[in-house]
């Protein structure tokens, strides 16, 4: 299966509460985590420093709510505001991806990371903050039947207790997540306007052309 | 309605409106390093799609390469060589220019791009590497990218882009002795948190950053992304068009009488509104430090680590007490006289020529404190060669700094060089998250003359009371 491109409709799953805020992308994938010039390979190294106790052994930290039952399975990641603020490493959303996160609910999302995540089938979800950390408070509890809903084509999570909460999206980020359309080859189909900007361009402002 | 100047940038880019709020932004440069560009060269030539007009896409290695005299293309880091060997050859592939090891034009992307008069007024460039923002202070939009993003713009020439909010930054005002612009963008972040730019892309005007010098207004913009905007940009003035004039890919002759004539439209119109506006008087401004591990924990440097009762609320607060743990410091003490085991001057942030002129001129007759680390990293290899021409680097040696190669270096840490665990670091540096600078490393955010101040002293130190 490709790293690229996989379609987001709905999705059930449990949702682990990591409920820190500003949480960067040094500390969803470390620096030395990123050993190779790949998009794969690097759920390993996902949360390295908080997920194991000892990172040189992979000694896994028991505390930390990836390696709590039910969270390990969760496909549904709950943060506080800022999530993926910092450094553009796109490693972090193929360190997710790879470990089987959807979807990350959070109050705002730094957005580099954002428009990462779009890119490789994530959904990044918007919810007031309020809304967020009751899901987590209930989340908490570790019950295996706590499932989240998530509705893209209707822009809606369902809520433990059945409620909707409906989320905003840009459009062409959820046509992107809904048809896992390439990106790249839908600007490609307007060739004809970037090639005729170009051209005017180069009598407008000449000291671009090199 | 008269348009801000990120409108006027995002209308004269503009190759089609693809409605609700979204544009197909023309992208005049593409600036790519051996750690994420590797990654989006490979892409690309995966996906059998080429460079579009290459002679406007270029590469540097920053990232990876070692900093330490004589290096080549091994590195401490384990596996680093592979993104070296890598980036040179996709680079060779796709026929794009590369500044490599031995090339003096080598260095951290964002000081080389604006040194080397490769971005431009009114350009819109991007990179993927969060500190793109950085080109924002020659009036350029300029903003960072992920790797896949980064295919997009190498091979259509464009990206898709949500338009973000408008926030207009005025610094008013003059700075006091010892003020530095680091004080200044760290002042913004303390004040409206790590998360107060959300959505927005930034015009920093006001007194005090028009009479920045150029070099100094980098530092301003550099940090826009620690305020989590899209990015920031400062409107061009005299003080750019002379920064520009002259670098070897600025236009010359007819053309830059051109160019600088289209320059010169690039401000906001006097009535152009914006989603936010803030005021910060400079004059309030002293020395500033962070005392936890976001760009928003800062303090006086004559204040104290404040309590968590204060926090404005609750996540804040549990941030807050996360950060006193890891920084292994006490509500209520005083950050001037912490004892520090290194102090760190580079990285995008401050590393220019006129940073280490100022950082000379702290530490001439003086000496690094006993059992303190000390490192200069100048920002590219024209810094270096300029530095050296000035005997700055004699004044840095002889005060017991290390002077290394240009490079991002131990700004963060990637499995190579690094300050050991729980070694408390002040650091002219942008991040001051976890681990950033190496296992459970603490690392104080300052300015380059604070970082000075501090080394001599063997402790966080107030740059105005030496010498």
């Amino acid at each position: 299966m490709s790293l690229t491109m996989q379609k987001f409709t709905t999705l059930t799953s449990v949702a682990a509460p990591l409920m820190r805020v500003n949480i960067d992308t040094d500390a969803i994938i470390p620096s030395r985590e990123m050993k190779g010039v790949t998009k794969e390979g690097l759920s390993v190294g996902m949360f390295a420093n908080w997920r194991y106790s000892d990172v040189d052994a992979r000694e896994e930290n028991p505390e930390f709510v990836l390696n709590r039952a039910p969270f390990r399975d969760a496909e549904i990641l709950l943060s506080g505001e800022n999530f993926g603020c910092g450094s553009s490493r796109e490693h972090a959303v193929w360190a997710l991806k790879e470990w089987g996160i959807r979807c990350v609910i959070a109050p705002s999302f730094g957005t580099i990371f954002y428009g990462n995540c779009v890119r490789n089938g994530i959904l990044p979800v918007m919810l007031p903050e309020a809304v967020v950390k009751a899901f987590a408070d209930i989340a908490e509890r570790g019950e295996a039947d706590d499932q989240l809903t998530i509705n893209l084509p209707e822009q809606k999570v369902i809520g433990f207790d059945g409620d909707a909460h409906p989320f905003e999206i840009a459009p062409a980020d959820k046509e992107m997540l809904v048809e896992g359309l390439d990106p790249i080859g839908l600007t490609l189909k307007q060739d004809d306007e970037i090639l005729a900007f170009q051209k005017q361009d180069q009598t407008e402002r000449p000291w671009v052309y090199l | 309605m008269g348009r801000t100047l990120i409108q006027k940038l995002w209308d004269s880019h503009t190759v089609a409106d693809l409605g609700d709020n979204a544009s197909l932004l023309y992208v005049d440069r593409v600036f790519l390093h051996e750690r994420t560009g590797s990654v989006s060269l490979k892409g690309l030539e995966a996906a059998g799609r080429k460079v579009r007009n290459p002679e406007q896409v270029f590469c540097t290695m920053d990232h990876i390469v070692d900093t330490l005299p004589g290096r080549g293309d091994d590195t401490i880091m384990p596996s680093g060589k592979a993104f070296i060997t890598t980036t040179r050859d996709a680079a060779k592939a796709a026929g794009i220019t590369l500044f490599d090891i031995g090339d003096n034009r080598q260095g951290i992307v964002h000081v080389v791009s604006a040194e080397q008069g490769i971005t431009l007024p009114g350009f819109t460039q991007v990179c993927p590497d969060s500190h793109t923002c950085t080109l924002g202070a020659l009036g350029a939009l300029a903003w960072g990218i992920g790797s896949t993003e980064g295919e997009h713009a190498l091979a259509t020439k464009t990206l898709a882009v949500n338009k973000p909010k408008s926030m207009r930054v005025n610094f008013d005002g003059k700075l006091a002795f010892g003020v530095t612009a680091k004080d200044m963008i760290l002042n913004l972040i303390g004040a409206y948190t790590a998360s107060g730019g959300v959505g927005h892309a930034i015009e920093f005007t006001g007194s005090a950053i028009h009479t920045l010098p150029q070099e100094n207004r980098f530092t301003v913009c550099n940090m826009a992304v620690e305020f989590a905007a899209f990015t920031g940009v400062i409107p061009p003035d005299d003080t750019t068009f002379e920064y520009v004039h002259g670098r070897p890919y600025a236009p010359t002759g007819e053309v830059w009488d051109k160019a600088l004539s289209y320059w010169r439209t690039l401000t906001a119109d006097d009535d152009a509104v914006y989603n936010k506006d803030i005021t910060i008087d400079c004059a309030d401004i002293v020395p500033t430090v962070t005392w936890g591990t976001s760009p928003g924990h800062t303090t006086r440097i004559d204040g104290v680590v404040p309590q968590p009762s204060e926090a404005p609320d609750a996540n804040a607060r549990t941030s807050w007490e996360r950060a006193l743990e890891y920084m292994d410091v006490k509500p209520g003490q005083p950050l001037e006289g912490l004892p520090i085991d290194a102090a760190f001057i580079g990285s995008c942030t401050n590393s220019r020529l006129s940073d280490l002129r100022d950082v000379a001129h702290v530490v001439k007759g003086h000496h690094v404190a006993n059992g303190v680390k000390a490192i200069i990293v100048p920002g590219s290899s024209q810094v270096k060669l300029a530095a050296e021409a000035e005997g700055l680097d004699k004044v840095f040696t002889a005060a017991g700094f290390e002077w290394r190669e240009s490079g991002c270096s131990m700004c963060f840490y990637a499995g190579g060089e690094s300050f050991g665990e729980r070694e408390r670091v002040i650091s002219s540096t942008n991040r001051n998250f976890e681990n950033r600078q190496g296992p459970k490393t603490r690392t104080h955010l300052a300015s380059p003359t604070s970082v000075a101040a501090s080394a001599i002293a063997g402790k966080i130190a107030d740059v105005r009371k030496l010498g």
